[in-house]
């Protein structure tokens, strides 16, 4: 199967500044690869260029079989990026944002409908207004919206800023699904933390560049493994094994 | 494209009812140019209406410029702008919903103007078809080169400055066609106010076409 990114010394260029200077990376479905860096070292740039949002000036670049050498927008409706901010309209409700990410796509209204309970954006917070939100909740209806689309690759950058500890533990969970769907997720962090227990792989970059790798520390999703009764908490003390 | 304009025009008219901006700012704005011309006129009925048609239309071009920059101010945060372009949405059904949308608030402006205008100057449309044709055509080539021109400023810093200078003399020749059309629609002059609309029409659709095909690149310029 071809990998669902594939670049060889590819070089992006940001305006005139070269964002990118030479990558090589390629990241395999069902993969979680992390991007790990100092500020500016091209993290951003990277997820950028996957999603087609920046031109691919020489090298190889591929992403789900489209060439970003000849063409860099004709990837970017199957691919979800969730950026610094979020993509919402302050005017539309939380559920309004979603249904139009979802209809542009052309899937039905209803598709957004189970992204937006899955992430807890029901009730009044289905209905409020986007630019009433806090930043966490905002980054929980963006994350709906990128769910709804199921794109075939996530990039993710920085999800973790901004959650509170219940939304970083369903985006591990998002994660897991996303990739046992097939999906492959790009997911650059300052926080590896939390980041690298999610990964198959770890990328470190500088200057643009793609400069270390390392085996990452995924393990089974902790709502995959089996729960254990603990005696002394009574029965409705179900633990689960870490 | 006609769906993806469909949805794209939907989402910037609910965002314009909730913001409410083009109710409180933009059509106050227009009925306050009508107001202020009138006064600097004086109260001589004769030149109220021989102003009356050319008035109208100034306050229409203004009132384009404002609609435009808010068409524009709805995509121009980095996460917005960036989901757009992201959303699988076809540029040119971006283009005609953006369009759509503020042609059909200035629609609806125009007549609140023609209201207007009808109790301030005392004038009387008197070949209607005539003037709902003018305002017709017109507002399909201000609302398109509106929003290509906005797309051309969109990524700048001075875009709100910018685009009333790029955008109003490319707007003159609409500015004269529908000031001549609706003195005519006035006079009752139906045949001399037609061809005006014979600038108005390959306007509307030069722009139209312009903007549907270079609007996908200039939003990747922007």
């Amino acid at each position: 199967m071809a990998p669902v990114v594939q670049f060889r010394a590819a070089v992006a260029l940001a305006g005139r500044f070269p964002a990118l200077a030479g990558v090589d990376l390629s990241v395999q479905t069902g993969e979680v690869v992390v991007v790990l860096g100092a500020n500016g070292a091209g993290k951003t740039s990277l997820l950028r260029t996957c999603a087609g949002l920046l031109p691919v000036t020489s090298g190889e670049a591929q992403v789900l079989g489209v060439d970003l050498t000849t063409d860099h927008t004709a990837v970017r409706r199957h691919v979800g990026l969730l950026g610094h901010a979020a993509p919402l309209y302050d005017d539309l409700s939380a559920a309004e944002n979603v249904r139009f990410a979802v209809r542009a796509l052309g899937l039905p209204a209803a598709a957004g409908e189970g992204a937006l309970e899955r992430l807890g954006l029901v009730g009044r917070l289905r209905s409020t207004p986007a630019g009433r939100l806090s930043a966490g909740q905002r980054r929980r209806v963006a994350l709906a919206a990128l769910v709804a689309r199921r794109p075939a690759l996530w990039l993710l950058d920085e999800p973790h800023a901004g959650l509170d500890a219940s939304s970083r533990q369903l985006l591990g969970e998002l994660i897991g699904e996303a990739v046992a769907d097939g999906a492959a997720v790009l997911l650059s962090s300052h926080e590896p933390g939390l980041s690298v227990p999610l990964s198959d792989r770890v990328v470190v970059m500088g200057g643009g560049r793609i400069t270390d790798a390392r085996p990452g520390g995924r393990r089974p999703p902790l709502s995959a493994l089996p729960p254990v009764e603990v005696p002394d908490r009574g029965t409705t003390g179900a633990w689960h094994v870490a | 494209m006609w769906r993806d304009a469909a949805l794209v025009a939907g989402k910037d008219l609910r965002i314009e009812l909730r913001s409410r901006i083009g109710l409180w700012q933009v059509v106050p704005f227009a009925v306050l140019v009508l107001v202020l011309v009138a006064f600097a006129i004086g109260p001589d009925t004769a030149s109220l209406r021989n102003a009356a048609p050319g008035i109208f239309w100034i306050a229409v071009l203004f009132s384009t410029v404002l609609s435009v920059q808010r068409s524009v101010a709805i995509e121009s945060g980095e996460g917005t702008r960036d989901g757009l372009r992201l959303s699988g949405i076809d540029p040119a059904g971006i283009f005609l919903g953006k369009a759509a949308a503020v042609g059909l608030q200035l629609l609806v402006l125009q007549i609140v103007l023609w209201v207007g205008v009808t109790f301030l100057f005392n004038v009387r449309v008197h070949v209607v078809w005539l003037a709902i044709a003018t305002s017709l055509l017109a507002t399909v080539g201000l609302a398109s080169a509106g929003v290509l021109y906005g797309a051309l400023s969109a990524g700048l810093r001075v875009r709100d400055t910018l685009l009333p200078i790029l955008v109003l003399p490319v707007l003159a020749p609409v500015l004269l066609a529908g000031s001549k059309a609706w003195q005519s629609a006035l006079d009752g002059n139906a045949s001399s106010g037609a061809e005006w609309l014979r600038i108005l029409i390959p306007f509307a659709v030069i722009y139209l076409v312009v903007g549907i095909v270079l609007y996908g690149p200039l939003q990747e310029a922007a």
